[in-house]
């Protein structure tokens, strides 16, 4: 067993009936890093992680989560490992302060409630009862419960559905924080520009198989792509060439116009290209 | 990025603030009342319910069953049994699978609480509410009917012990068979007619010995007429145990029927209990 490694994972398998959800994922996530999983609904995310987290069985493979196997989870590993689930479990009843402060007493080593609730943007609601919230920030709360036992290892099944542009900056200002403390985390997102501002290393998972993981600015030879040069002729006709040497066609183009070029564009591609091209040739 | 481990500075850490065993369970057990009592369907449904028929029992039966004594002392045993069975069993059946359904047990199972404490949870909770229905239970029918309470010890030592005993069972009941909804909407489906079914062939809308002998017979497999007729033995007179099936209240056999239930419920309990949902794996 490797100490640097949070999570290992090799050949797991899992198939409800015919269908297989995951086919043969390998999978390594470093300790203190943030790693996204990325892939269309149906590819086998939140059946990856629900089996990470010890919600379900594999039928095959070896997986170990920090230094144990997630598949007969124990009070102690369960209280370093911090989930934030797909689906809200709601209490109607209580207020946002009660139900944080009954699941801070669950853990050994639980973080102060007031300031997780601070922390996560609720401190307006804290005494609001949680059927009163909008469903963002219902979403806060569920990543306030996620957290609230300071693990080492957090777990975020698609965080920011239901966010708005403002909400979202200020969770992944959140997801930094703890990320700059430490603490593992494996996130699984819809949200291309979500992984790429915030984890260091992406897969992209399709067809239950994992299609590549590379960071988010190589995923793809993204890096070594030709970038695309476009520009208008003089009449007004658009022109465009891939080039590996960008730099050296504008110099050129810069010459054949005497200065300005018309309409002048480089582009490479951008990581939603990559990641398109990627889960299509995986169907 | 980097990818070092900064291990986490524990700044305001709060070590070893994480409750013994027991207070957990008390924990849990204090969340539970709270969120009953801040549902209104549950407070009126579960709590009122009892209340109500008793008010109305009593109101149209005014007169006595023989031997001076009122149609009250023994239409209180079929209200409390139903009450302390409403409290467990079908408020047990109902919410679970709602709980269920909205994910609520997965985030508990989701972190390091043992187990158990969520079961005690809800046991405290069935306890604090059974005790407190039947307390108004009794004070509505001693203030409004002139109900006469239990004149010896022993026989309060019988109202608890049935008491406990039948909201035993009913609970171990309740928790099984919340895992036949599968949806949050069908506990209700499931449990209601089961309860429904149970109060009339028990004894608790009529005298048990009017109803016809296979229904009494079908009735005493299962716990509520048990419950009822032990309760029975609390607020009629000895002689009136005369007129039961068994030609005596069977103190006995109550006790050995409800035990059974319990070892049942348990056992169902045990091999049967899902933390998620069908299509949650």
């Amino acid at each position: 067993m490797d100490d640097e490694l949070a999570i290992s994972v090799r050949g797991l398998r899992k198939a409800y009936g015919d269908n297989v959800a995951v086919a043969g994922v390998d999978l390594d996530v470093r300790r203190g890093e943030v790693f996204a999983l990325l892939g269309p609904n149906g590819a086998g995310k939140t059946t990856t992680v629900e089996i990470l987290e010890g919600y379900r069985r594999r039928d095959a493979g070896e997986v170990t989560v920090l230094g144990a196997d997630p598949a007969h989870p124990d009070a102690g590993w369960r209280s370093r490992v911090g989930i934030v689930l797909q689906g809200t479990g709601e209490f109607d009843e209580l207020t946002v302060a009660e139900v944080i402060r009954h699941f801070s007493g669950f853990y050994p080593d639980a973080d102060d409630p007031d300031k997780v609730i601070e922390r996560v943007g609720l401190a307006g609601k804290a005494k609001a009862r949680t059927h009163t919230l909008s469903g963002g920030q219902k979403r806060r709360l569920d990543v306030a419960l996620g957290i609230i036992g300071r693990p080492e290892l957090l777990f975020l099944d698609e965080p920011t559905t239901g966010f708005d542009p403002e909400a979202r900056r200020e969770f992944w200002e959140l997801i930094r924080d703890l990320a700059a403390a430490g603490t593992t985390i494996v996130l699984t997102t819809h949200y291309l520009d979500e992984a790429e501002s915030l984890a260091d290393r992406v897969g992209v998972i399709a067809g239950g198989r994992l299609v590549e993981v590379a960071a988010p600015n190589r995923l793809g030879n993204r890096q070594e792509a030709l970038a695309t040069v476009s520009w208008r002729t003089p009449d007004g006709t658009p022109e465009s060439a891939q080039s590996a040497t960008p730099t050296a066609l504008v110099a050129e183009l810069a010459a054949r116009y005497g200065g300005e070029v018309p309409g002048l564009t480089v582009t490479r591609p951008t990581l939603e290209d990559v990641y398109l091209t990627m889960i299509g040739h995986a169907r | 990025m980097t990818t070092t481990t900064k291990p986490a500075t524990p700044v305001t850490a709060t070590r070893g603030r994480r409750p013994g065993a027991g207070a957990l369970a008390l924990r849990q057990g204090r969340l539970e009342i709270t969120q009953f009592l801040r549902s209104r369907e549950s407070v009126v449904f579960t709590m009122g319910f009892p209340i109500i028929m008793i008010l109305i029992f009593a109101s149209i039966f005014g007169g006595t069953i023989g031997g001076g004594v009122k149609f009250t002392q023994y239409f209180i045993t079929g209200m409390i049994a139903t009450g302390l069975m409403t409290v467990s069993f079908q408020n047990l059946g109902i919410w679970i699978p709602i709980e269920r359904d909205r994910g609520v047990l997965k985030r508990y199972r989701g972190t390091p609480m043992p187990k158990w404490v969520w079961f005690a949870g809800k046991v405290i909770m069935v306890v604090a509410i059974g005790i407190a229905e039947t307390v108004l239970l009794l004070a509505v029918a001693v203030a409004l009917f002139d109900l006469d309470l239990p004149g010896t010890a022993g026989k309060w030592f019988t109202f608890g012990w049935v008491a406990v005993l039948g909201v035993t069972a009913c609970t171990l009941c309740g928790i099984a068979i919340s895992s036949l909804a599968r949806t949050a909407r069908s506990g209700s489906a499931v449990v209601t007619p089961v309860a429904l079914v149970l109060q009339f062939i028990s004894g608790v809308f009529f005298v048990f010995t009017d109803l016809p002998t296979w229904m009494q017979q079908v009735a005493a497999l299962f716990p509520l007429k048990w419950m009822c007729q032990g309760l029975r033995a609390v607020f009629l007179p000895e002689s009136f145990g005369a007129q039961e099936p068994g030609g005596s209240f069977e103190l006995g056999r109550v006790a050995l029927v409800l035990a059974v239930w319990c070892v049942l419920g348990l056992v169902l309990c045990l091999t049967t209990f899902r933390w998620t949902t069908k299509r949650d794996g």
